[in-house]
């Protein structure tokens, strides 16, 4: 094991891809001599050549729709487009053509294509900066879902992504890419999609906690537990699939959960999940299913009114205890 | 026209607004690094000439539409530095209450219909504004500023396509500062001139010396005048320079310092005061008279901007809607 950051763990996982795999590329805005408008591509331009890390113009159609094409005769790309806000710029591309050629095409067309995309708020970045749009693209079958939270999962997941055989969104959150965690070592370190982490074992109650909200989930739980609550706090790494297994064992053990997430709130990852529970486990809840999440509101510049729009770990301690004092 | 030919007012006006617009930027970013801003800035120091010259040719009703970079174009169409201020320092009397910030500041009674976080998503918007004009029969004008790097999005192609195809009023001015983030032009486009870019539109395309705040004004007058008497949309390509960071703190890592210095001979502000003196016997305390009062203006911006409410939590919820059926749409 060794200790790196998040960053590295991607860049990791992109670098031992490419060496492994010629047919895995890297293609997108200012990835090549910038190394990566969030530092992430570093120094890949220099290490494989202008062929496999392609810096582009400004054109998340053409980005998109090429990564699709390179895929159907036989790359594997992986295509960056540096913040989750942008993808409805490439809106047709992603929803009507990656994620349907496989299917439109009677299951023939082989789509390895790995997207990668930042999301989350980093501080004042304002509505056009900031959002965290994995909700949007669960409604689009087709399309799987990774949202790591830590560096392990990061190059885990990335690798699984690069080496599979369908589209990915891979969803880097900002204000994780400096974090530091401990990685396995060795290039065949792959994490499964659909299987979810239990970060934390409690009997009081459930955290599902996505993406960003994962580390703040377990600094909740610590506070929780200084309060004697010990609290359950699973990530569930992948969105599509959803270890609907692992959420459901811990809700039954449980009977009171809290999902988290920094999506807004209607209609986020939450939502799916809640009706999972409902629809699965209703007869074991001790309580409502709570969601801690963005308002329905665009996200504002004003670090006050950005505050208030946003889910933190006072809410996440806030809710759990409201709802572990809950009485039916 | 030559400079001897221009008004003195209109040239001294013209050297103010420049001078307001590199200030601005200066202290903003001052005051950035000092915690009076929070969020992230785009600087267009060495870009005044083409905001102030493309805005000096519209009318107080004709229209913007502005980008990320886009304090320039706020100050040249009329917006005020208390309120841009303000807004970056995210309190209540900045111009969009402190939601916004730099790149979502607007000002519709004034024709500033939104700087804009997306690259391209304001040139539809101006052919929108454009074609409101035309179906009324309003002789007004939409101009839509963008960077080099968003003519590579559909958005820039669509919208030239439909605004040839129409003969809508609209000046698409392009501001070619050789970079996008850190990626020069040749590597963007396969074409040095994106003047070009208008012919398959059926629009003329004209280049420009972007620092050079009467060719820019009087380019963007020719083209004003054409779409306001029916002649359709024109690309105005100003060629200039950025001379900081794509952001402060960028590490720039992708042009020499000798290509930097090269363009910082050919500033837009230096060298139009060398000229007001030079060429058109302005004298020294005229100009020593607006960079005084330049200052002021922006001390008292600052002082403004710091000195007025940070908004209460709560009132994030107000502006999503124009109408929330009594907190439902929540
Ligand atoms: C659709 C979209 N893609 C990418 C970005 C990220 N981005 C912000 S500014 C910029 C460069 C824009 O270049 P250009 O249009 O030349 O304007 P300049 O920054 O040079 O003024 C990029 C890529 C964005 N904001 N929106
Ligand atoms: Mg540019």
């Amino acid at each position: 094991m060794r200790t790196i950051t998040y960053s590295q763990a991607i860049y990791e996982a992109m670098c031992e891809e490419m060496t492994r795999d010629p047919s895995v590329i890297l293609i997108g805005e200012d990835v090549g001599t910038f190394g990566g408008v969030w530092g992430v591509s570093g120094d890949m331009l220099k290490r494989f050549g202008p062929d496999r890390v392609r810096d582009t113009p400004i054109s998340e159609i053409a980005i998109v729709g090429a990564g699709l094409g390179a895929a159907l005769v036989g790359l594997r790309p992986i295509v960056e487009i540096m913040f989750g806000d942008f993808l409805p710029v490439a809106g047709d591309p992603l929803v009507n053509q990656v994620a349907k050629a496989r299917f439109m095409s009677g299951g023939k067309a082989n789509v390895p294509l790995t997207i990668r995309v930042t999301t989350g708020a980093p501080g004042s970045a304002a509505a056009q900066h900031s959002q965290s749009p994995e909700g949007w693209f669960m409604n689009v079958p087709g399309l799987k879902i990774a949202v790591p939270s830590t560096p392990a999962d990061a190059k885990g997941l990335l690798k699984t992504a690069i080496r599979g055989e369908d589209p990915v969104l891979f969803f880097e959150h900002k204000m994780l890419y400096a974090t530091q965690g401990e990685v396995p070592d060795g290039e065949d370190h792959l994490v499964p999609f659909g299987r979810a982490r239990v970060c934390r074992q409690g009997d009081a109650a459930t955290i599902i906690a996505i993406g960003g909200m994962a580390p703040k989930a377990l600094e909740a739980a610590r506070a929780l537990a200084a309060r004697g609550i010990e609290v359950e706090v699973i990530d569930p790494r992948s969105l599509v699939p959803l270890d609907r297994e692992a959420i459901l064992a811990s809700v039954r053990k449980t009977g009171r959960v809290v999902i988290a997430h920094e999506a807004h709130k209607r209609l986020g990852p939450g939502a799916e999940i809640a009706a999972l529970i409902a629809e699965e486990a209703i007869g074991w809840l001790d309580g409502p299913i709570v969601r801690v999440a963005a308002r329905n509101v665009p996200l504002p510049y004003s670090p006050e009114l950005e505050n208030f729009v946003l889910p933190g770990v006072d809410d996440i301690v806030e809710q759990t205890t409201k709802l572990v004092n809950y009485a039916l | 026209m030559k400079i001897e030919d221009y008004p003195k007012e209109q040239l001294l006006e013209l050297y103010r607004q420049m001078l307001t617009v590199r200030e601005f930027e200066l202290r903003a970013i001052a005051e950035r690094r000092a915690g009076l801003i929070p969020g992230f800035i785009h600087s267009c120091v060495g870009q005044e000439a083409t905001a102030v010259g493309a805005c000096a040719a519209l009318r107080p009703d004709d229209v913007i539409t502005s980008t990320h970079r886009g304090h320039g174009h706020l100050v040249a169409k009329g917006g005020l530095p208390k309120y841009m201020m303000a807004e970056l320092a995210a309190r209540t009397t900045g111009y969009c209450l402190g939601r916004g910030g730099s790149l979502h500041m607007a000002d519709f009674g004034l024709g500033i219909l939104g700087a804009n976080g997306i690259v391209g998503g304001g040139i539809p918007i101006a052919v929108g504004a454009a074609l409101a004009f035309q179906i009324r029969k309003e002789p007004r004008v939409a101009l839509a500023f963008f960077g080099d790097g968003a003519t590579n999005e559909g958005a820039f192609h669509e919208a030239l396509n439909l605004a040839g195809l129409w003969k809508l009023p609209v000046v698409f001015f392009c501001e070619n500062n050789l970079y996008g983030e850190g990626t020069p032009q040749a590597m963007q486009a396969p074409v040095a001139d994106l003047a070009l870019r208008a012919s398959s539109y059926a629009m003329p395309g004209v280049i420009v010396d972007g620092n050079d705040v009467l060719a820019v004004y009087a380019a963007t007058q020719a083209a004003a005048e054409r779409a306001r008497t029916g002649g359709g949309p024109t690309l105005v390509e100003g060629k200039t320079y950025r001379q900081r960071g794509h952001y402060e703190g960028d590490p720039m890592v992708y042009r020499t310092k000798a290509e930097m210095e090269a363009w910082k001979q050919r500033d837009p502000v230096v060298n139009f005061r060398g000229r007001l003196l030079a060429e058109v016997e302005v004298p020294e305390t005229d100009l020593a008279a607006i960079e005084q009062a330049v200052q002021t203006t922006l001390d008292q911006a600052v002082a403004f901007a710091a000195a007025s409410p940070k908004p209460a939590p709560e009132a994030a919820l107000a502006g999503v809607y124009g109408d929330t059926h009594g907190g439902l749409v929540f």
